[in-house]
């Protein structure tokens, strides 16, 4: 009887034992696998891009007959893709953040509500951008609007601002309604409650939230098809049609032309440079405001 | 049975009739079909401690929230009666509700200081009153962090976020917030459950000492504690007051068999 316990406690123990080394060992593959497609990708660009990429590259708008191979450089998408990037970003920030910060405060006893509206968002940011491009476009013809830096603004701001809401919405629910409550019993209004409290809380969030969506809208490259456009020119005002990185790559990589393929390449590691600054800002800018942050 | 080391405070009889600060008639409080607050009458001394005890979830925070018209903030909250501060009924008024809370400084189970360096918590308050000269905060913050114990230990550190400091220290901060709102009452929900024995008394000496300017209420599960602070206790037990009067008859001479239960340790 004894034995057969003592046997079965082994057994357990070396059962528990097999478990944990293996779970230890698919995470373990699991991450290298990821390491290595991302040094893959690094590493590809680096390769063929690096060679094409010149002073002239980040400095000249295209010349006639850039697609050919002659003269001229990406300048034109690089500043197109910034233009649109903050624009798009500004908009959703200062349409989501009163929104977040109206979901979890102003209606923060109406979980029902908050929460169905939050299954809407995160359907929203589940759809493809193609279709937000496609939607955009629809919407533009109807009302006879050209491809412009101002369409492009509107539909790729709509397309991160499910992002946007859900990124500063997380940060805001997982602050305890004791702070709330504290806020509220110094005297100050729900409008003082959300404005000087919650969002010097959610600093941080707030941060991660505006560097994703912006992330998400320079590298997309679908929602600004139609609604964008494409020119060699760097735009002057609004109503332009305007550049964009990811068009630019896709345009030159589908060139037989070896130089201009090569070139696509290049433009590819600029835009996963200027993506990995943003990425890096963000952790920056997170851990420096950070400290205020009450912990739970 | 466990006896309690009462201080042997005489309390003189006119202690019965000494101004009332706070006075709740009738006060009824439901969500949906729960009844949690049951026909509550009780008055609470100016310028004492009033001890509010009972078994948990017998409805002491719902009581101290609803003083401070917390309750506004779930709408599904029903309630009803009378809570009467110096004679004006808060639950009817109509004063603005933020101004109704800055006569109340309110300290809850664990410190939420703003999330902010440890000089703006306390300019927070006095900022939202309108009072935004230099000169005049220092001082005022100087003021209420001394009152509240506290500036010896951060006054070279003002500007360093307030989440860097102890717990201990958080909760005299979050006092000190308190009362840089100019508050006449303090409301403190278990203010020291989160501290360590030495923070917690010090709390409690800095409530023996604020007393004489300020009405505190405190709810408290700690017998002893009450024992030592309460001048007043208020007894509840499933949403109801069962008895309330001073803490001398209250320790030494219960009047109902659930108080004496309660005593004794056999309720909780
Ligand atoms: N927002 C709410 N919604 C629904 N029920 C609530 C709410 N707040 C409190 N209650 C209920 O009211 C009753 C009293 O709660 P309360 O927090 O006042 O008890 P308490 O005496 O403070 O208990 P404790 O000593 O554990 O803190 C409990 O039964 C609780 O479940
Ligand atoms: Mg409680």
């Amino acid at each position: 009887m004894k034995r057969g316990s003592l046997n079965k406690y082994y057994l357990r123990k070396i059962s528990l034992k097999a478990e944990e080394i293996f779970f230890r060992a698919t995470m373990l593959f699991s991450s290298c696998i990821i390491i290595f497609i991302l040094l893959l990708i690094i590493y590809s660009i680096l390769q063929k891009g690096l060679p094409s990429l010149s002073i002239d590259m980040l400095t000249q708008t295209p010349k006639g007959g850039f697609y050919f191979g002659k003269e001229g450089g990406i300048l034109n998408a690089i500043i197109g893709s910034i233009y649109l990037s903050l624009g798009a970003t500004s908009l959703a920030f200062i349409i989501g953040l009163p929104v977040a910060l109206f979901m979890n405060i102003w209606l923060s006893h109406k979980k029902k509500l908050v929460n169905s509206f939050r299954f809407i968002l995160d359907l929203l940011w589940g759809i493809p951008s193609i279709v937000y491009g496609a939607f955009g476009f629809t919407v533009m013809i109807y009302f006879g609007i050209k491809a412009s830096l101002i369409g492009g603004i509107v539909v790729v701001s709509l397309f991160i601002l499910p992002i946007m809401i859900r990124a500063i919405d997380e940060g805001l629910k997982s602050s305890s309604v004791g702070l709330i409550e504290a806020s509220y019993s110094l005297g100050s209004t729900k409008t003082e409650t959300a404005f000087k409290v919650m969002m010097k809380q959610c600093l941080p969030c707030i941060i991660t939230a505006v560097l994703l969506s912006f992330g998400r809208s320079i590298g997309d490259a679908a929602s600004v098809l139609f609604t964008t456009g494409f020119t060699d020119h760097i735009p002057t005002s609004l109503t332009q049609p305007t550049a964009t990185l990811p068009l630019s790559i896709f345009f030159q990589l589908s060139s037989p032309i070896p130089e201009v393929k090569s070139r696509a390449y290049a433009a590819a590691l600029v835009l996963t440079v200027i993506i990995l600054i943003i990425s890096l800002s963000s952790r920056l800018f997170t851990i420096k405001y950070k400290k205020n942050r009450i912990n739970f | 049975m466990e006896t309690l080391s009462v201080s042997k405070k005489v309390i003189p009889i006119t202690n019965y009739q000494i101004p009332k600060k706070i006075q709740i008639e009738n006060l009824n409080l439901k969500i949906g079909k729960k009844h949690i607050l049951k026909d509550i009458s009780v008055s609470v001394p100016k310028n004492k401690i009033t001890v509010i005890l009972g078994p948990s979830g017998c409805g002491k925070t719902t009581l101290l929230k609803s003083m401070n018209r917390l309750t506004d903030m779930y709408p599904d909250m029903e309630v009803t009666g009378k809570i009467c501060i110096d004679d004006e009924d808060i639950l009817h008024s109509g004063t603005d509700v933020t101004n109704i809370r800055k006569r109340m400084g309110l300290l809850s189970q664990r410190p939420y200081p703003l999330p902010m360096s440890i000089y703006k918590n306390i300019a927070y308050g006095l900022k939202i009153s309108g009072r935004r000269k230099k000169r005049f905060l220092e001082k005022r913050i100087r003021h209420y962090l001394i009152q509240a114990s506290l500036w010896d230990e951060v006054k070279d550190r003002l500007r360093e976020p307030a989440s860097s400091l102890s717990i201990g220290q958080q909760q005299r901060l979050c006092l000190a917030r308190g009362l840089a709102v100019d508050p006449d009452i303090i409301l403190a929900d278990e203010p020291t459950s989160a501290l360590d024995p030495i923070s917690s008394q010090e709390i409690e000496k800095k409530f023996l000492e604020l007393k004489n300017g300020y009405t505190i209420v405190m709810v408290t599960h700690v017998l002893r504690q009450a024992a030592r602070i309460a001048d007043y206790v208020i007894f509840m037990y499933l949403g109801e007051v069962i008895e309330q009067g001073p803490a001398y008859e209250f320790f030494n001479n219960p009047k109902t068999e659930i108080t004496r239960a309660y005593l004794r340790g056999s309720i909780n």
